[in-house]
């Protein structure tokens, strides 16, 4: 499985270890909620507000330099609007590497 | 120049911004979640550029951007590369920017921002700076280069124009004009309804003629051939009993 780094991060912070860690949290944080939004309206039904959820946690995989991970997450997010879950495992397998390595940091 | 960021992500605010801080003689001076506080913010204050997200809840960026009254230059930031050419259709839009946002990419959108910004200004103070002419002066009167002078001529102070090699030689009321041109562009230039050529020579002020013969037209004191091709034309024209 594909690992997040803090490349895309170092770089624009250009040595700035507090915009670095200020981010970090921010993205934990929105990255969290993200998620159980995705579930909440998942278990709805609510497509259209999950495909929201997706596309945000999917700007979070860029940031945390998940390529792959991005990718695979956009063609999960094209098809769940119609009730397609292509990707839909490989998606929900990330996302605890994801809170995972964003709390031991 | 001063730009705005709009992006409900408080994280895409904050790299938007660190990127920003970055390009010289850029200063983000305010930053929304939203699209109505951004609007109530424009209302009030002027911005040179807006950095926009496309993906808003409620609200999208191209609603947004429908909204705007006197718009700045627009450039979209958003994690999918599909809406790009929906982005383009409108005109404010000055570029497309995908998230993770890069510098130098950044960088380069900013460099367009300024050119086109540039560009505007420029047209602007030329089209403010143009001498207003009223309509009627123009259709009134010609303007003719001699010795490196515009010279006015009231049309219809024309009597006669007569083809002279490269030059043309105006007959007016009071005055003689040598111009350097030909007699078909300044026929162009001239009322229809008001000159006619009557030779291959001679363009008259039809309101001028005194009398006519078979083969002339009497204007002032001077006798203007008529050749027979136009000969008709000129009777057409004429107010005859």
């Amino acid at each position: 499985m594909e690992q997040p780094n803090l490349s895309y991060i170092k770089k624009i912070s250009k040595g700035e270890i507090e915009f670095e860690q200020t981010l970090l949290e921010i993205i934990n944080e929105e990255l969290s909620g993200e998620i159980d939004n995705y579930y909440k309206f998942l278990q709805e039904n609510n497509f259209e507000k999950a495909k929201f959820y997706i596309h945000r946690i999917k700007h979070k995989m860029s940031i945390l330099g998940l390529e792959k991970s991005y990718e695979i997450t956009n063609v999960f997010e094209k098809s769940i609007k119609k009730g397609d879950f292509k990707n839909k495992e490989y998606f929900e397998s990330i996302l605890p590497i994801m809170l995972k390595f964003l709390q031991k940091l | 120049m001063k730009g705005i960021i709009v992006d409900d992500e408080l994280s895409a605010r904050l790299i938007l911004k660190q990127v920003a801080i970055n390009v010289p003689n850029l200063d983000i001076v305010a930053d929304f979640e939203n699209a109505l506080q951004a609007l109530k913010y424009l209302n009030k204050n002027v911005v040179d550029v807006i950095f926009l997200d496309i993906h808003m809840p409620d609200f999208t960026g191209f609603d947004f951007i429908e909204s705007l009254k006197n718009p700045p230059k627009v450039v979209l930031t958003t994690s999918d590369r599909n809406f790009a050419l929906e982005a383009f259709e409108y005109k404010i839009v000055v570029d497309y920017l995908l998230k993770p946002i890069e510098l130098n990419r950044f960088e380069k959108a900013i460099e367009k921002v300024k050119t086109i910004n540039l560009v505007e200004d420029v047209t602007r103070t030329k089209i403010k700076n143009e001498p207003k002419v009223k309509a009627n002066e123009t259709d009134d009167t010609l303007y003719v280069n001699i010795d490196r002078r515009l010279v006015k001529i009231d049309l219809s102070s024309i009597c006669v124009i007569e083809a002279k090699g490269d030059y043309i030689k105006i007959i007016t009321e009071n005055k003689n004009y040598i111009v350097h041109s030909s007699l078909k562009k300044i026929e162009e230039k001239l009322p229809h309804e008001m000159f006619l050529k009557v030779h291959r020579s001679y363009v008259i002020n039809i309101k001028k003629i005194i009398d006519i013969e078979d083969n002339s037209v009497l204007i002032n004191k001077d006798v203007i051939p008529v050749s027979r091709v136009n000969r008709n034309e000129l009777k057409r024209r004429l107010n005859l009993l």
